[in-house]
């Protein structure tokens, strides 16, 4: 009887210490949920989830303050894709944070720039280069369409544009449904028959 | 393991192996092989495409009214973009224009537009001394400057895909003159006419990359290619170059396929043929080669099979890069009545032109006319009936039927899992689909959607790396602020007490002056 108890409680104790050792050792960081949940987010740090970025904002949802549909550029797919992760029924988008849109760019309309920097702080990416009384400029492969550079601008200066899709992008429609016919084919732009 | 499978394939082509999968298709190759391939009359303007959009990695080297000769390069780009762009003949350039530059999509892109003086006249030319001599790090800097790309089609770089291989150590290099897919012939009479440009292309490469030997892989109905290229090799007296026959079956020219056959190795997934100390280059990319070294000529010109029911008189044409089509046809006789389609590539994996104003690329192996006989009539697609037609004939060893399925519905990870990336398109799933399901593409679609999707998580992933930078920054510059303010406060403070030290300092020397005065 004793040696059994005594047995139980050094192991007990053995355990205990390898366990504790193995959390001091395997420590992690991050909430790897906030890491997976914002992995997913578009990082448009744009702030129409109400939170300041998408990480606060991850960290809302992991914490179960924000709900899932609150971030219209990620959009329905966006919301699949967090409900898929954290195993709950995917809800439509909120209209109250904004409504699905496409992929913009800022662009500064340079005649009319005065020079502020004002836009350069609003930035959350450190997308517009420039400085005091100069021009400024957007960068247009950082820009995340954010429009936050709109409202500082005194003089309204700043436009955001529809980015252009990448050059390969309408090479492969997807193809047609059940009902469609087979394959690509665009017809012979001249009458061979007339050459 | 790997090692083993190393070994194996330092035996490549001693044994021919069964490829899985694939089809014996009609070649109709032999209408377009009857005349000998003739240099293409010089259009009245070339409309040289550009990799991309000017200024986006893309320098233009020449100006509108510049005169320009052949070799002389009008603009450059990434090595992995395509590189050196270089006028395919001497003449004046007009204009950069947008234009349709034969692109699937129909798409129109930059074109610089050289008018042609009609002389052809070559650059100063600077080829190597004597190739044998130099450097493999020089030869495959001329490879990468000539703007070679794989002429078998798919376009990559050569320059790039040498400088891996020659990092990755090659012991065999395979030259692919297995050109399997039906009416292309413009590979067999290139070495039937040139089998000693070949061969010297082989020995360059082979030294640039430290290959051991060379394997010439053609087909086994190509009598006249394997005879011109024995005497060649004779001539030559090369030795360690050997020409392996394999059989006819489409997808064999391809490159995993060809490796697959002649080593009896899958290449990896996602691998590359070099991962096995293999190195496959076509025939026709090694003739590039041994012009650009040997003569420095840079790759300006291609043989272009031109063929089809619905052409006059089928013929191979050299032709200049940016030739219009409409040009290359009219010299093989024009069109037929009948003709209904024209197709850049062969039928398999080719893909239809919306017009034949586009020009003539360094992918176009050929441009096939079909008529509306040869054009099977557009069937309605029916649903999947899992006969498992389009998995026994996957020269990749896929599921066809499941790919589409999953891309089809969006399961992204799915269609990787199922092995979307592997897929070549050679289109033997969609030949022989009894249900008329376009698979090709659909994976073609889904292999788009997931570069898009990939592109898009790089793009998120730049995003949040410069948004948590500016956190960062604008933390330390308020930790910095505040720490400044702390220490002027702490200055303040000490200054008080200094003031207070002196103060009473010169009290107490008061005080003593006092007591002096006192005594």
């Amino acid at each position: 009887m004793l040696i059994a108890v005594l047995c139980f409680t050094l192991l007990g104790v053995l355990f205990g210490l390898g366990l504790g050792w193995a959390a001091r050792r395997f420590r992690v960081d991050s909430d790897p949920v906030v890491d997976r949940i914002d992995a997913l987010l578009p990082q448009t740090q744009c702030g129409q989830c109400n939170y300041p970025g998408c990480r606060p904002y991850a960290e809302a949802i992991a914490a179960g303050e924000a709900q899932i549909n609150q971030c219209p550029p990620g959009g329905e797919a966006g919301i699949r894709a967090l409900a898929d992760l954290l195993g709950v029924e995917p809800l439509p988008l909120n209209p109250d944070n904004g409504e699905e849109q496409p992929r913009t760019v800022a662009v500064i309309d340079e005649s009319i720039c005065i020079g502020c920097t004002l836009c350069i702080q609003a930035c959350p990416v450190d997308a517009i280069v420039g400085a005091s009384k100069q021009m400024h400029t957007v960068i247009e492969e950082e820009c995340t369409g954010c429009d936050l550079c709109l409202p500082p601008c005194p003089v309204d200066c700043i436009a955001m544009v529809v980015a252009g899709p990448p050059i390969e992008a309408p090479a492969w429609p997807r193809p047609a449904g059940l009902t469609g016919m087979t394959g690509p084919a665009p017809p012979f732009a001249q009458d061979p028959g007339t050459r | 393991m790997q090692t083993d499978r190393v070994e194996q394939a330092m035996r490549a082509g001693q044994r021919l192996h069964r490829i899985p999968g694939g089809l014996r298709l009609q070649h109709n190759k032999s209408v377009s092989c009857e005349l000998p391939v003739a240099k293409a009359a010089l259009p009245p303007r070339l409309y040289v495409p550009l990799p991309g959009p000017i200024g986006v990695g893309v320098g233009l080297l020449v100006k509108p009214g510049q005169r320009v000769r052949k070799g002389d390069p009008i603009a450059r780009s990434d090595p992995g973009a395509g590189g050196w762009v270089h006028a395919p003949t001497s003449g004046t350039v007009d204009s950069v224009v947008s234009h349709p530059v034969s692109h699937p999509s129909g798409r129109e892109g930059p074109c610089v537009v050289i008018e042609p003086d009609g002389l052809d006249g070559w650059t100063d030319l600077h080829p190597l001394d004597d190739w044998r001599l130099a450097d493999p790090g020089e030869l495959r800097r001329v490879i990468s400057e000539a703007g070679i790309v794989g002429l078998g089609g798919a376009v990559f770089p050569t320059g790039v895909k040498v400088a891996e291989a020659s990092e990755r150590g090659i012991h065999t290099l395979i030259l692919n003159g297995a050109e399997c897919e039906p009416y292309i012939s413009c590979d067999q009479m290139l070495m039937r006419e040139q089998p000693a440009s070949i061969v010297l292309g082989a020995r360059i490469l082979q030294r640039a990359v430290g290959a051991r030997r060379t394997i010439i892989a053609i087909e086994d109905q190509m009598d006249a290619v394997r005879h011109a290229l024995e005497g060649a090799l004779r001539e030559a007296a090369a030795a360690d170059i050997e020409i392996v026959t394999v059989a006819a079956v489409y997808p064999q020219g391809g490159e995993k396929q060809l490796v697959q056959a002649l080593t009896g190795l899958e290449v990896p997934g996602g691998g590359r043929p070099t991962d096995l100390g293999l190195l496959c280059q076509n025939v026709a990319t090694a003739t590039a080669v041994a012009r650009a070294v040997a003569e420095g000529k840079p790759l300006v010109e291609r043989i272009v099979t031109v063929t089809g029911n619905g052409v006059r008189r089928p013929r191979n044409l050299l032709a200049p890069v940016g030739a219009p089509i409409a040009s290359l046809i009219d010299q093989c006789g024009g069109y037929e009545p009948n003709a209904a389609r024209l197709v850049l590539g062969g039928p398999m994996m080719g893909y239809p032109l919306a017009t034949d104003s586009s020009p003539v690329i360094k992918a176009a192996n050929c441009i096939l006319v079909l008529t509306a006989d040869d054009i099977r009539p557009p069937q309605p697609e029916m649903p999947c009936i899992r006969c498992g037609e389009c998995a026994r004939v996957c020269p990749a060893l896929l599921l066809p039927q499941q790919i589409a399925w999953t891309v089809r519905n969006g399961l992204w990870d799915e269609a990787i899992d199922f092995g979307l990336s592997d897929c070549i398109e050679c289109g033997c799933c969609d030949f022989v689909c009894p249900s008329h399901i376009p698979l090709v593409d659909w994976f073609r679609h889904g292999k788009l959607e997931l570069r898009l999707r990939a592109a898009e998580r790089r793009r998120a992933d730049i995003a949040r790396e410069r948004f948590e930078a500016r956190e960062a920054r604008l933390a330390r510059i308020k930790r910095e602020r505040g720490e400044r303010m702390a220490e002027k406060k702490r200055v303040l403070a000490d200054e008080g007490a200094r003031q207070e030290k002196i103060a009473a300092a010169v009290e107490r020397a008061r005080s003593r002056n006092r007591g002096k005065d006192a005594t």
